[in-house]
């Protein structure tokens, strides 16, 4: 095998590692924007229960 | 620099393993969900949940469920904070120990700046939602909690003093007496109880790691009893904080949270406890020190647990012996 033919299966190999790479770098950035999104989706839905229980029933049933 | 070069950048550093890259104008993580979730001590949040759950659960009143779901919510989640801030402050140490050098920060999965950025907003966010939604009493004491945890222990008693877990370990104690005050908005001698078992507890608990993990404890320069006063020292400690802790187990059914099922167990674990301190004390060998410290955390788990169950299955707790003068 020449230098050349050497020096262009190492870039080959190179390439497929920095596609492997960053493969694996997006597929951990969408678990993460997933795992913030579901966090945010949790606080809002918390939020909006826990203000029903500090109203009460009665929220329900006020004069309009 | 274009979104392909700072990932070409970024692939250099993934291929060594590396946290994140800092290019000139942007920083990109390659941390995963679960290196996050390991940032947070989920072990250690496990025990924060059940305890504050026990205190929610014995203090007098009422708490509306969800009220209540999202005290323990805000308490473990606190407690996760807490994690991550020691995990940021101790990478240098956690890197020389081999129980704790696969945690994200010495592994290279998460930047240092990143767990410390996780566990401030945590913490702010924990402690702001328990005190407008549950209750800022219970608030306060989850903020000094997480101080505490942070910047008492990790950041000053840990590396300083081999009585570093003897305080420090009041962080771990609070959490029921949290889950207490989420409740009556106070703190009561009852609570203090329930802190105080705790409190005993950890220094045995953690001296019987220290005895057998000492080698590691001294590679990390951490001062703890084993390495600065020798083995027999910390066995004699350990024997010592066992009889507290064992005596202490059984103030729950003096102050009117323990019914006879509690005096029971407390008796029986608490004198399996003593004679696995005293094969401690005794033997010289590091196999009794690991029973110990496994049995010390059932023993935890047990007395709680019955603090839980008892008034699930209808059994009365003793009447208080301290009557009206607290």
């Amino acid at each position: 095998m020449s230098v050349a033919e050497h020096d262009h299966e190492t870039g080959l190999a190179r390439d497929e590692d920095a596609q492997h790479d960053r493969a694996l770098f997006l597929k951990r950035r969408r678990s993460r924007s997933i795992a913030i999104a579901l966090a945010l989706a949790g606080l809002v839905i918390l939020f909006y229960v826990v203000t029903l229980v500090k109203l009460g029933p009665e929220v329900l049933n006020r004069p309009m | 620099m274009d979104f392909d070069q700072t990932m070409r950048q970024h692939d250099l550093h993934l291929t060594a393993g590396a946290a994140a890259v800092a290019s000139s104008d942007r920083v990109v993580s390659s941390a995963t969900v679960h290196d996050y979730w390991q940032l947070m001590k989920p072990r250690v949040m496990s025990l924060a949940i059940f305890t504050a759950l026990v205190g929610i659960v014995a203090a007098p009143g009422t708490l509306h469920p969800v009220l209540a779901l999202t005290a323990i919510l805000c308490i473990a989640v606190g407690a996760g904070a807490s994690g991550a801030l020691n995990m940021w402050y101790d990478a240098d140490i956690d890197a020389k120990m081999g129980r704790t050098r696969t945690r994200p920060v010495p592994r290279g999965r998460v930047a240092p700046g990143e767990a410390l950025g996780f566990g401030v907003v945590l913490s702010a966010f924990s402690v702001l939602i328990l005190g407008l939604m549950v209750s800022w009493p219970a608030a306060a004491l989850l903020a000094f909690t997480i101080f505490f945890y942070a910047v008492v222990y990790t950041m000053w008693l840990k590396r300083l003093t081999p009585q570093n877990i003897v305080i420090g370990g009041a962080a771990g104690a609070f959490p029921p007496m949290i889950g207490w005050a989420a409740v009556t908005g106070t703190v009561s001698v009852e609570s203090i109880v329930l802190f105080l078992i705790i409190f005993f507890w950890t220094p045995p608990h953690f001296w019987a790691l220290a005895l057998y993990k000492s080698e590691e404890f001294a590679r990390a320069g951490i001062p703890m009893l084993p390495v600065v006063a020798g083995e027999e020292t910390t066995r004699r400690q350990i024997w010592f904080y066992s009889w507290v802790m064992a005596l202490t187990g059984l103030l729950p059914a003096g102050v009117g949270l323990g019914g006879p099922l509690y005096l029971l167990v407390s008796v029986v674990t608490g004198a399996a406890f003593l004679l696995l301190a005293w094969r401690v004390l005794r033997d010289t060998d590091l196999e009794s020190a690991r029973k110990l410290f496994a049995f010390s955390i059932l023993y935890l788990l047990l007395l709680f647990a019955v603090l839980l169950a008892e008034p699930a299955v209808g059994i009365a707790a003793f009447a208080p012996l301290h009557g009206g003068w607290v």
